[in-house]
């Protein structure tokens, strides 16, 4: 690749098209400006393009570099007028919607899910032979549904044909169509036994558009993901894109083609996470849907909840948390009427803000319940094989435990990292940092962290290219640690010292129920010995100490004495007399 | 962005109104580009290919699959009636005999080698499209449907649920600001689109779709008697589908919210008049408002641009939509360029309205919807 000096990139959401200029500036990429312009996707433009070059006119006009030329893009650059790569990730059009089906819903079904969801897509329905649903009702849901795309797995290699066969038959039962594009083939693709292909191709026939690679569980007790991703991947690109307005035109412009937004963010955590040899935990609260990704010992999961989210899906959070569940957040006491009704406001008209101080912490009340959610089923995903035989030893019988436990384990959590307005655009960093920890409850030592200005699915797609550049730019302008927490699990006596920090000498009592933020700028470390309470744990086994060194952020050092699992008083006024005390060690304030 | 307000939704006494009516797959137009359509009048029709049910033929006959060929006695193609003999077995020279029937009448569509299933496709379900508003069809779309046209009454909702019907418009409330309570409802009703004011108890909802009225369109309505008259709390707001009796449309927002001026002097004039409402409702990226369409045989027709092409402004007529000036009505004396910090501690754009009573307030540009005038 020739010298690269210049990069833009976009990325093409539901409502706005984002677009950032890197430059290199003495041998290290930066973050030069951020411009943005509403999404033209629907009419009266019908041409995402529109909306791209709106965006990069406002790069142009805050950067004064000029980039547009001849209507498009002018790539590379000449006498610094252009670029020297074009990017661009899109979530436009309600993004990449599938369906999936296996064989057992446990295995293949689950498989097959996290192939589709580590490509981007959002998942509308799971379909397994042993899902409990009569035949005529798998039959209706998928016709119903018109994903964009279905992914058919199921039957180890050398297993099962009959019952791929059988949802073969269902397929050809619904006759589904896709969602886009009037008289086109339903795109399947086959990533099930290798010995069932031609019984599923006789049976599907020409009914659909239909696509075979590689068994993605060809054994129980191996996952080959790579090959179905990829094939969405292309897919997603032929076929859903060439259906959306203006794609076809902007392929022509990119330096790589278009990757799908939530793609685009998992590889760059993953590519964090593989440089600093962390586990990571990142999470993205839009208006509707909620991306959480994990690298946990280097197995990467994405999970995609469809309907969580702070505009257009508030309403769905309160469906699913229940009302009691949000209300227990509000620092004040909140009448029932008038909670539901500010959220069905918030519901029609997405894109008011909270003027006032009781209906922002109402919205951060939400949120703290859509993150928490939405990685109950990340966690629900995000775990060892199912059915895998295990070989134990006469000490394992005695812990009965099942396969497919989860791979999100706390206490090992290195890093976690928030992007979404509601996380990324808090008022103040220190509400971000209270959200996340009352949503995920941190165990041990973790740093907390968010995304500036939500650049990371651009920064994704560059990883692609140049993982060096797409590094450079997370962590210097794109990261903004606020500071790590110290959180010891179990549960102790209130007012009881939950743990004694030793900081530099100096030892500091820490009662259990509190929270204490102590100054640790960022870049700042601090070398910290920390000794729990009897029966409470930070790392190192329940009531031993534990050595680190901690590194400070924006917010600075959190020491969350609240024990795990986090507890809210039942009584109203006894809460809320908490939840004060607890935003008072932040500085926060309610009036 | 110049344009980061939400802008506000069409009341227009007279305007032109195009509905795309498309059939869900391929399929018949049945009018032409000219034609006078009457909200019923069907204009494309299609034919939903049946469900195909898959008859277990080695189950039923305890036979390998691989031997279904031979006992089968029909083939793909044929079709066939509840009881159709599928296939038989005989055994015991001939005298013991095992049969499988079909369940239900259909094509015989496949009979899979593997499974040794045979698939029987339900015979097809016609779709017609109707043409929803009285006008002309001024497109064709090949195959998929047509472009009608109609002149009159435009209003849009802020929300509503129920599908598409029809009725004689009604105005229950003597002011916008009237919570019509179950009083008002009586037998008269039915068929006809009521207009309530601020608010409509649910006993009063619950009512209308008792005895058969067609829609309501009122300025607010509690989250509570929603989720009751529903049957649940609507998660996304993706509405239109609701097994419901009445459609229901909002003008204005969740609580008991003042029905603008302007809209119910608009539905007061067209008291008597024949309204095709729908209250579909999608707010996501292609966004649809719930709507009330009035045709009319003449009017002034309005010239200006739709909302959403207009622009924030000094002087503007705008409407907050947000606590705490929720439902209030002003203009705008001031646009600061410069970033304001709010109550809630953003930092946000924001502009200075002059409100009903005289006094300024700021509040968020995201915050207001223009008025059109």
């Amino acid at each position: 690749m020739a010298e690269v000096n210049a990069i833009l990139a976009t990325d093409c959401g539901s409502t706005t098209t984002k677009a950032i200029l890197i430059e290199k500036q003495s041998n290290e990429y930066r973050l030069i400006v951020r411009g943005e312009a509403p999404t033209t996707v629907e009419s009266p433009f019908d041409d995402v393009t529109v909306g791209v070059l709106n965006a990069v006119r406002e790069v142009e006009e805050l950067s004064g570099r000029k980039i547009l030329s001849g209507g498009g893009i002018k790539v590379p650059s000449e006498n610094g007028h252009g670029v020297d790569l074009y990017l661009s990730t899109s979530s436009a059009g309600g993004g990449l919607q599938m369906m999936v089906a296996g064989v057992v819903k446990t295995m293949s079904a689950e498989s097959a899910q996290r192939a589709a969801l580590g490509a981007g897509a959002i998942i509308i329905d799971v379909i397994a032979v042993d899902d409990g649903r009569k035949d005529y009702e798998k039959v209706e849901r998928i016709r119903h549904l018109r994903p964009d795309m279905i992914l058919m797995s199921g039957g180890t290699d050398g297993g099962t044909i009959k019952h791929l066969v059988d949802i073969a038959e269902l397929l050809v039962s619904a006759d589904p169509r896709p969602r886009l594009g009037m008289g086109v083939k339903l795109p399947v693709i086959y990533a099930g036994n290798c010995e069932a292909v031609e019984a599923v191709r006789a049976t599907l026939q020409d009914r659909v558009d239909l696509k075979v690679v590689p068994n993605l569980r060809p054994t129980l007790d191996r996952e080959n993901l790579l090959p179905a991703r990829e094939a969405i991947h292309e897919l997603f690109l032929q076929h859903v894109m060439q259906q959306a307005p203006g794609y076809s035109k902007l392929m022509t412009w990119t330096s790589t083609g278009v990757m799908s937004t939530p793609n685009a963010v998992g590889k760059i955590i993953q590519t964090i996470a593989e440089r600093e040899q962390i586990n990571v935990l990142a999470v993205d609260i839009g208006g509707a849907t909620t991306d959480v990704f994990s690298v946990f010992g280097g197995v990467f999961t994405r999970t995609v909840s469809a309907n969580l989210g702070m505009s257009y899906s508030i309403c769905n959070v309160l469906a699913e948390a229940g009302v009691e569940n949000i209300r227990r957040w509000i620092p004040y006491a909140c009448d029932e009427g008038y909670l539901r009704n500010e959220l069905r406001n918030k519901m029609i008209r997405p894109t008011t803000i909270p003027q006032l101080l009781r209906d922002l912490y109402i919205e951060q009340a939400v949120a703290r319940e859509a993150l928490r959610l939405a990685f109950e089923h990340h966690k629900s995903l995000a775990r060892e094989l199912k059915g895998v035989q295990q070989v134990r030893l006469i000490g394992d019988a005695l812990s009965q435990e099942a396969t497919g436990k989860t791979l999100v384990k706390l206490m090992d959590l290195d890093m976690i990292v928030g992007s979404g307005g509601v996380l990324s655009h808090a008022p103040r960093r220190e509400q971000a940092a209270l959200m996340m920890l009352d949503a995920y409850q941190p165990e041990g030592i973790t740093m907390l962290a968010v995304d500036s200005i939500f650049m990371m699915p651009q920064l994704g797609i560059l990883s692609t290219v140049m993982p060096e550049a797409a590094a450079q730019v997370f962590e210097r302008d794109c990261l903004i640690k606020l500071g790590t927490v110290i959180a010891p699990t179990g549960t102790a006596k209130e007012g009881q010292t939950a743990c004694v920090l030793d900081i530099q000498g100096k030892a500091l009592e820490i009662p259990y129920g509190t929270i204490r933020v102590l100054p640790l700028d960022v870049g700042e470390r601090v070398h910290v010995t920390i000794t729990p309470a009897r029966g409470l744990d930070v790392g190192a086994g329940k009531s031993r100490p534990l050595s680190a060194e901690v590194e400070g952020g924006v917010v600075g050092l959190i020491v969350d004495a609240r024990g795990r699992p986090l507890c809210l008083p039942a009584q109203d006024d006894i809460r809320i007399a908490k939840i004060l005390q607890w935003m008072e060690a932040f500085g926060l304030k309610v009036e | 962005m110049a344009t980061a307000y939400t802008p506000g939704l069409k009341v227009s006494p007279f305007t032109t109104i195009r509905k795309t009516r498309r059939l869900p797959l391929k399929g018949q137009v049945l009018v032409n580009v000219g034609e006078s359509v009457s909200p019923e009048t069907v204009v494309a029709r299609a034919e939903l290919p049946g469900l195909m049910q898959t008859v277990r033929v080695p189950e039923q006959l305890g036979v390998e699959p691989a031997d279904v060929p031979k006992h089968l006695k029909v083939s793909v193609g044929d079709s066939v009636e509840v009881g159709t003999v599928l296939a038989e077995t005989r055994s015991f020279f001939n005298l013991l005999r095992n049969e499988c029937r079909s369940p239900i009448a259909g094509t015989v569509e496949m009979i899979s080698p593997v499974s040794g299933h045979v698939g029987i496709r339900y015979k097809p379900t016609p779709v017609d499209v109707k043409a929803y508003v009285q006008g002309r069809v001024v497109e064709v779309i090949a195959d998929e449907g047509v472009v009608v046209e109609t002149s009159g009454a435009f209003i849009q909702g802020i929300f509503g649920v129920g599908g598409e019907r029809l009725g004689e418009i009604r105005v229950l409330a003597e002011s916008p600001g009237q919570i019509t309570d179950v009083d008002y409802i009586h037998d008269d009703l039915v068929g006809k689109v009521v207009v309530a004011g601020a608010n409509i108890t649910g006993a009063a909802i619950r009512r209308a779709a008792e005895i058969g009225v067609s829609g309501i369109v009122v300025g607010g309505i509690i989250d509570r008697d929603l989720a009751q008259y529903v049957g649940y709390d609507i998660g996304v707001a993706i509405t239109g589908h609701e097994e419901v009796n009445t459609t229901l449309i909002i003008t204005e927002g969740f609580g008991v919210l003042r029905m603008a001026d302007r809209t119910f002097g608009l539905l007061k004039t067209l008291e008597g008049r024949l309204a095709s409402i729908n209250g579909a409702t999608q707010i996501r990226a292609g966004v649809i408002r719930p709507e009330i369409i009035v045709p009319l045989e003449d009017g002034r027709l309005e010239t200006g641009g739709s909302s959403s092409e207009q622009m924030l402004e000094i002087g503007s007529k705008i409407r907050i939509i947000r606590e705490p000036y929720f439902g209030m009505l002003g203009s705008v004396k001031a646009l600061p360029p410069e970033l304001v910090e709010i109550e809630s501690g953003a930092k946000v754009r924001t502009l200075v309205a002059q409100i009903e009573s005289g006094e300024e307030v700021i509040v968020p540009r995201a915050n207001v919807e223009i008025i059109e005038e």
